[in-house]
Formats: structure tokens, sequence, C-alpha cells
């Protein structure tokens, strides 16, 4: 049952592409439909120009200061990011990449274990009404503006952390992680819940019949079927929280520092630029320098993004094999 | 409970008391009450929808995996009421074994799936890895696949031939000592050949467990049964001798089934 269902969204996928839709050449004559033909395929070859041309325009602003005009030993050492120094200003990036590193390894620290012990649950162990709930629930979760997520990390998740505490201040390092950790845990949950269901029933019905728990069923049948679904899962995850900026601006104080503990402020690289850009001058040393942040923010989602790529390819593989 | 019942026979592996099941509010079994008798091959045969797999689910009670099933009656495995609270599921499973009709080998290796019952059953360590490798070895043996596999033993086991995958399905319920297997259509998804050698299996199965075998082909369950039950829209109709039932049918519709005019 499980495969016919596989199947058929195969199926309905493929309906999608340019020249095998029927309902078009109704309406259309042969000549029409080749133009929308042409049309579709232009949308899709679109996402390429649009990244090709976000990297072009990036990469232009930050070429004068990133060839030449920049200290490139001090770019990666140096936890100085002193744009504004009216006596010598320091563009150390190291601060902001420890900031933007520890605070999306606290959040998947907090998000990995409750995202995929989610997906986990509803996946496997509930039924009708509940499981429906909670993934509209998850789904709500996801559509939360991020902005929005700042205010509960302002008015709600600082007052708490100083209360419990004693820290002078509530954003700082473990604000920003438990936020970004609620806004990673719906992308987890239904990419891993996906990944799960993916899974033959077969399986299942195999070793219950041989006498596993459903426990065990989870751990030594379904997470190793499907551990690759699972790593994109969390791939993704890692890929939201490098990328947010509004609500770690909010929630980690924006602190130029390398936090030594949990309640330290920081800064990341997102919400430098975000803080930063206005105040910049056009063309300036520092506006460059952002520009230049971004293509070192551009690279590592590259690369998780690659990765996380490579592993869903991987699980294709897997089940032709 | 059913005071004007026969008591379940003590001589009976697996015996059902007025067993209904419904799923949602459609009933696929009728008041099912039917003795298996110990050390044979018993075949459940009848049309198609009529409740066997059911029935055979009720055994180990993997049924219970679906919401909607609603269960009454009694079954008494080994004279034990499998439905009494006491009962670990985990151990029903270990006694009674069951056989899928698509076989479905777990994604890891062939050694790991004929292990992976009796990892569930004991503590990690419990056996030492000679010990492990000789399970592994007596089990491949028993259902004659480990001269085929045993230089691959560390492969995936889905990458074996449907027939190989349903006899590694069989072996990996023997390291469990069941007393008891269920197959369900086992032969369904092989060719001739493939059948045959399942059939001998059986014959040689037979002196060791009760075996239970769901079929369609009325050749198969003539040629490698002892006794048959034949079911129709959820009850039983029919249970005797195989040869009584195939050539000396008691109820009528039993008759057109078996001749092929039925289903
Ligand atoms: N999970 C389920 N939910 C609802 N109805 C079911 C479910 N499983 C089976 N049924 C229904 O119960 C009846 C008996 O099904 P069952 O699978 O036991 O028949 P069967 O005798 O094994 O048939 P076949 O020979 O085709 O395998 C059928 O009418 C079927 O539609
Ligand atoms: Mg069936």
């Amino acid at each position: 049952m499980e495969d016919s269902r596989r199947e058929r969204d195969g199926a309905e996928g493929g309906a999608g592409q340019a020249d095998s839709a029927p309902w078009l050449c109704r309406f259309l004559g042969p000549a029409e439909s080749m133009v929308a033909g042409v049309v579709v395929r232009l949308c899709g070859y679109s996402a390429i120009l649009f990244v090709f041309a976000i990297l072009f325009f990036v990469l232009r602003e930050a070429a004068p200061m990133l060839f030449g005009g920049m200290d490139l030993v001090e770019f990666i050492s140096s936890p100085d990011w002193r744009p504004s120094s009216e006596v010598r200003p320091q563009y150390g990036i190291l601060a902001l990449l420890v900031g933007t590193l520890s605070v999306t390894g606290l959040a998947m620290a907090l998000a990995v274990p409750l995202g995929l012990g989610a997906a986990v649950y509803i996946s496997e162990f509930c039924t009708g009404k509940v499981k429906e709930t909670l993934k509209i629930v998850i789904e709500l979760l996801a559509a939360i503006p991020s902005v929005v997520w700042g205010f509960i990390s302002y008015m709600v998740l600082a007052p708490l952390i100083v209360d419990l505490t004693g820290a002078p201040v509530g954003v700082n390092l473990l604000n920003g992680g438990a936020v970004l950790a609620l806004m990673s845990v719906p992308i987890i949950v239904s990419v891993g819940e996906d990944a799960l269901k993916a899974v033959p029933d077969s399986y299942r019905e195999a070793a219950l019949s041989l006498g596993a728990s459903r426990w065990e069923v989870v751990y030594r049948v379904l997470f190793p079927a499907a551990k690759n679904g699972l790593l994109a899962a969390v791939l993704l995850g890692v890929g939201r929280a490098i990328g947010e900026t509004m609500a770690v601006l909010m929630a980690t104080g924006h602190a130029v520092q390398i936090p030594r503990g949990l309640l330290d402020p920081i800064c990341t690289l997102t919400a430098t630029i975000a803080a930063e850009l206005g105040e910049t001058v056009y063309g300036g040393p520092h506006y460059r320098m952002l520009f230049v942040i971004g293509l070192v923010l551009f690279t590592i989602t590259f690369f998780v993004n690659l990765i996380a790529d490579i592993v869903v390819k991987g699980i294709r593989n897997g089940q032709r094999a | 409970m059913i005071a004007n019942e026969p008591a379940a026979s003590a001589a009976a592996s697996i015996s059902t008391r007025n067993l209904n099941l419904w799923y949602g509010d459609f009933q696929a079994l009728r008041d099912v009450s039917l003795d298996i008798k110990p050390g044979i091959v018993t075949a459940l045969v009848g049309p198609s929808g009529c409740g066997k797999t059911t029935l055979l689910r009720c055994f180990n009670r993997i049924n219970e995996r679906y919401g909607n099933v609603t269960t009454t009656g009694q079954i008494t495995i080994f004279g034990k009421n499998i439905y009494d609270p006491d009962v670990s599921l985990t151990q029903l499973r270990k006694t009674v074994g069951m056989v899928f009709q698509r076989p479905n080998p777990l994604p890891i290796s062939i050694y790991e799936n004929v292990l992976f019952g009796i990892r569930s059953h004991t503590r990690r360590g419990e056996y030492s890895r000679r010990e492990r490798d000789a399970m592994v070895e007596s089990a491949l043996r028993n259902v004659r696949l480990w001269d085929e596999v045993k230089d691959r033993l560390r492969k995936k086991a889905t990458q074996l031939t449907l027939e190989q995958q349903q006899k590694l399905c069989i072996a990996r319920l023997l390291p469990l000592k069941p007393r008891v297997m269920l197959m369900d259509e086992p032969c369904s998804a092989l060719d001739a050949e493939g059948i045959e050698r399942i059939e001998l299996l059986l014959q040689e199965l037979r002196k060791t467990y009760t075996i239970l075998i769901v079929t369609h082909n009325m050749a198969q369950a003539r040629r490698a049964s002892d006794e048959c039950a034949f079911m129709l829209l959820g009850r039983i109709v029919e249970h005797d001798k195989t040869l009584n039932v195939f050539l000396n049918p008691r109820e009528k519709e039993t008759e057109m089934y078996v001749t092929g005019r039925y289903g």
C-alpha cells in the first residue's frame, strides 16, 4: 500500500512537466502549447538566473574590499569588529562567526532531539485526530513570522532567563539558541516525519512480528532505514538557523564578543548585516565589508544545502537499490 | 463467558472460540471457532476478502496496530488466552512467528536479519560471537539458504531474489524457537520452482512446528497440508482432513470452491 502511494506521488510529480500537461493542450493549439512550454521552461531556468544574479550583485559590492583593501588575516582571526572606530576601524569576523556557530549549535542541540522526537511521535505513536491536529499546529508554528519570534524572545524568554538564572540581561546566547530552536523545530518535524512515513510499513510489521517493541522498531528499523531523510531534516534545520536574522538580532543582545558561557550576549553574521547596513556610507569600506560577510554566509549556506542535497540523493539511490 | 461451548481443546495448539472482529463497523470475522492441531500443516483457504489474513493476524495480535479493530471472543495458544492482561506481546510473537505475503526482510544485512528477533529477546552480549555465528548458520541451513549466501552474510538482505528473501524470512524465525508459524500466502510472489522448494521446506518444518498456511492455490493446499479450513465471508465453513475437504466436502459452498466454481 505504501509503495503504491509513493508511485502515485511520483506520477503526479511527472505530470507537472511542461510537455505533459494535457489540460493545457485542451485550450491551446500546438503552436501555443509550444510557446507555453517555453514559458514554463524559462520560469524554471529563472531560478538559476536569480541565484547567479544575487551572487554577482553581492560579489560586485564586496569586490573592492575583497580583492585588496582588506586585511585577510585580521578578517579571519580577529574577534574585533569595530567598523565605525574613528581611530582605526577593525573588521574581524571571528566573534561574529563564533556567534553564528554557537547559537546555531545550541539551537540544534535543543531542536534536533525535540524535532526528531516529535516526528517519531507523530509518525509512529499517534493516529487520527491527534495526528492531524499536531501536523496543523506544526505548520502554523512554521508560519509564524520571525519578528514575532523576536517579540517572544524579548518579552517572554528574556525575563524568564533573568528570573531563572540571575543573568544581568536576558537577551543572550541562550535566548537566541532557544528561539532559533523553536523556529527550526517545525521544519525538522515535517521533513523528518516525511522520511519516517516513507519507510515501508512492511518493515514495521516484520520487526513487530519478531517481537520487537514499538520503541525498538523506531531505533532498530526506522532510524537506520530513514537515516538520510532524518539527516536532511537536521541539515535543513541548520540552514534555517544560520540564515535567520530578525529573531536572533532581537534575542541575542547584539554584543560583539566571543561568548564564554550560555548567558553571554552575542552577535551573529546575519544580525550584523541587518543592523548596520542602514548606517553605512554607500560604497564605503564598512558597507563593502558587510557584503563580504554576506559572501561568507552565502558560502556557509551553500555548503549546508549541498550536503543536504547529496544526502537526499543518497536516499533516492538507496531506494532504487 | 461461553457456557455451552466446548472448552478450548487442550490438544490444540491454537484454538479460537466465538471470535468476532470488526474493522470499524465492518465485520471481517464472524463467530470463528477453530482448533489448529500441533505438529501438522493446516491450510486456510477461501475466496479473496473472506478474512484469512485477518484471522492469521489475530494469532500474533499484530492486527492491533490498526486503531479501528475491535475483537470479541477467545483465542488460546497452548492453553493460554492471548488476550489475558499478563500476556506479553513480545513473548507471544516469539512463540508465534509470522511469514508475510510479500517477503519483507529488513534493510539490514542477511546476518542481522537472522538475528533481529533474538536481539530483541536477549540482553546485549548474552550470546558470544561464535554462538551468534552458529545460530545464523543453522537457521540458514534449515531453510536451505546457507550455501547460496554464506559468502555475503554482510550484504543487504533486500538485494536477494524474492525466493531467497522469503526463505530468509522463514530463517529469521528459527533462532526464536517458535512453536507456531503463521504463513500468509508465502509463495504468492514466487515462481513455480520457488514454490516447489518452499513446499519442500514446509515438509521439513512440519515436524517441529505447528504450521498454519493461507493459500489461494488449491493444488498447494492439497499437496502441502494435512488439514484444511475453508472460510467464506468471515466464517469457517468447514474444517477437516485435507483429503476430506477436497474429495468429500460436507458443505455445498466448500465443494463449489474446491472444484473451482467459486471465487
Ligand atoms: N485494515 C483494514 N481496514 C478495514 N478493512 C479491512 C482491513 N484489512 C482487511 N479489511 C477487510 O476485511 C476483509 C477481510 O480481509 P482479509 O485481508 O483478511 O482477506 P483475505 O481473505 O486475506 O483476502 P486475500 O485472499 O485477498 O488476501 C476484506 O473485506 C477487507 O476489505
Ligand atoms: Mg490475505
